[in-house]
């Protein structure tokens, strides 16, 4: 690891002024992704603005009946959160899937965020990759790709994101709060994440010496239940192959709302609106599942070892969707 | 050979303090000490404080061999920078005994044996008192069914496993350290 200074501002107008001060200058959240790429010489920071401590540590209630979730929130306390637990479940079940009790009390909301890909050529800085180094090719394309992305990928990267989290964020119609030398922005979650075309190296729209400071949900919608279901090579502490963030209103059997994210399948959690949009209004039946989630993967464009994942998001989300009715029609009568 | 590593470039490098003092109160005492800002607290702990229960396995937190609790967290402390923790209460496996009589979740890795070459033992042990002080909190974990109601979560060997997933055992000892956690729970 390559030396580097180190800050501990008090305020966040004080980590943005300190970030901006000085060439690669970079946030530290908990440190389990940065530190840990640190290590492997894929970040050489010359000075870390630990973030950590910033009172942005909390949960609260907004002015319209949706929640604030602060940007050092830990992984693990906001899985735990009342709030959280009640009002939307699928984030939790997000969290409590995603890595491990230890490093989910370090994690925070925003370093989750901007976690980034687990492609093992990314990590592995004696070979090329043009997310590391633009320009010096993708040796996953014909490489190991098993876990790679099936959707929305270029041939410059086929990486996808690893975060739980953030899946359940894009089913929930999360917002991010940046503030920057420029000023504050929101940006909705779904627009956070890229798609990776030419520039693979941006894995969001974030611009530099930004900070996270917020991420908000809106109100539950009434009367709807939220899942997150996450298929992996082993029981617990492992990325997802495929995962599954819905939920779903239905009234006298018919869908009267529905969101649907997919994760491990893209750059970015993948927002199913061509899904939505057959779903809305449809009767709530597998069949009508099927056939709405049959059009949303006709996009998808495997690459040679992972056409697996196209069936398996379809039966993991035909699973949920199925489970998401059942428990409404069972509280409904 | 060239670096393919972000941000190798040939900027000049500004002058930064690499080292900083941080005050750490480790297994009951307080101890004032200057870091290289490299320093993980494992590290920290192991070659300033000659604590070497904490493991370092992998390195990268996918292991838990490196567990100890930071203000009573469970935490990996292979990824946790010293410099961060100023002010911070850390607790190790030799930390956790009271006088002569071992901590409870010691005393059942005790009894039941839990452990073949004792490599990941001091994370498994730190791991599990964290972990039980969660559920006695009423954090949830992804096998506790959505419905449950508030409350401190009893734990059958199902979430022990799940709660504990974050520590490896390349000896397999896995079903006399469930064992060893549902005996502290009785
Ligand atoms: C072994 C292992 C297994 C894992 N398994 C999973 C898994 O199954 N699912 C999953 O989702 N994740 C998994 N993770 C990843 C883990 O969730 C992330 O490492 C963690 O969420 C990152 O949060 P952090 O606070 O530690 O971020 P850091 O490492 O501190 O930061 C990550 C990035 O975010 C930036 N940053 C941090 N905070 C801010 C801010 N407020 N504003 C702007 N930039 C910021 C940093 O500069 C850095 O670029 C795993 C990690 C490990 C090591
Ligand atoms: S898929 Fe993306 S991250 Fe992986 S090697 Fe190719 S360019 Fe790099
Ligand atoms: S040494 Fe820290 S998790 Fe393996
Ligand atoms: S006892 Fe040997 S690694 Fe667990």
């Amino acid at each position: 690891m390559k030396p580097f200074g180190y800050a501990r501002p008090a305020s966040t107008d004080e980590a943005v002024r300190l970030c901006a001060a000085g060439p690669g200058a970079r946030f530290l959240g908990g440190g389990t992704n940065l530190v840990d790429l640190m290590k492997l010489g894929v970040e050489t920071p010359r000075i870390l603005i630990d973030v950590s401590g910033l009172p942005l540590d909390r949960v609260t209630r907004t002015a319209d009946g949706g929640l604030s979730i602060g940007a050092t929130v830990r992984n693990s306390d906001l899985a735990s959160h009342p709030d959280v637990t009640e009002d939307y479940p699928a984030l939790s079940q997000a969290l409590l899937a995603g890595a491990s009790g230890q490093l989910r009390n370090a994690a925070t909301t925003g370093g989750n965020l901007l976690q980034r890909t687990r492609c093992r050529y990314f990590q592995d800085v004696s070979k090329p990759c043009n997310k590391r180094l633009p320009g010096s090719g993708c040796p996953a394309l014909e490489g190991t790709h098993r876990d790679l992305a099936i959707l929305g990928h270029s041939p410059e990267c086929v990486a996808t994101n690893p975060s739980d989290m953030a899946v359940a964020l894009a089913a929930l119609d999360a917002t991010v709060l940046l503030v920057g030398p420029e000023g504050e922005r929101a940006v909705p979650l779904t627009e956070f994440h890229r798609l990776p075309g030419e520039n693979p190296d941006q894995d969001t729209v974030i611009r530099p010496g930004e900070l996270i400071t917020e991420v908000v949900l809106p109100p539950p919608v009434p009367g709807a239940a939220s899942r997150y279901r996450k298929a992996r090579d082993r029981a617990s502490f492992a990325f997802a192959l495929v995962s599954v963030a819905a939920t779903l209103r239905v009234a006298a059997g018919r869908v009267e709302h529905a969101t649907l994210a997919f994760g491990g399948v893209a750059h970015r959690p993948w927002r199913a609106r061509r899904a939505e949009a057959e779903l809305r209004d449809a009767p709530a039946t597998p069949a009508a599942f099927q056939h709405a989630l049959i059009a949303e993967l006709a996009e998808a464009r495997p690459l040679r070892d992972n056409a697996f994942k196209v069936d398996l998001a379809r039966r993991l989300a035909l699973d949920v969707l199925g489970e998401l009715t059942e428990r409404q029609q069972a509280r409904t009568g | 050979m060239d670096s393919l590593a972000l941000g190798a470039d040939l900027e000049p490098e500004p002058v930064v303090d690499e080292h900083s003092t941080v005050t750490l109160f480790v297994n009951g005492e307080e101890t004032t000490l200057t870091v290289d800002h490299r320093a993980t607290v494992l590290e920290t702990l192991r070659e300033r404080f000659g604590l070497t229960g904490a493991k370092k396995g992998c390195d990268h937190g996918q292991c838990g061999a490196c567990t100890v609790l930071v203000d009573g967290r469970r935490i990996n402390s292979c990824l946790l920078l010293a410099v961060t923790q100023d002010g911070a209460t850390v607790t190790t496996v030799e930390g956790l005994a009271d006088g002569e009589s071992l901590h409870p979740v010691q005393q059942a890795f005790v009894e039941r044996d839990a452990l073949q070459c004792g490599f990941c033992t001091p994370g498994q042990i730190c791991s599990a008192v964290g972990m039980l002080r969660e559920a006695a909190d009423g954090h949830p974990s992804h096998v506790t069914p959505p419905d449950t109601e508030t409350g401190p979560v009893a734990l059958d060997a199902d979430e022990i496993r799940e709660r504990m997933s974050g520590n490896l055992c390349r000896c397999g000892a896995y079903p006399r350290i469930v064992e060893a956690i549902e005996d502290v729970i009785e």
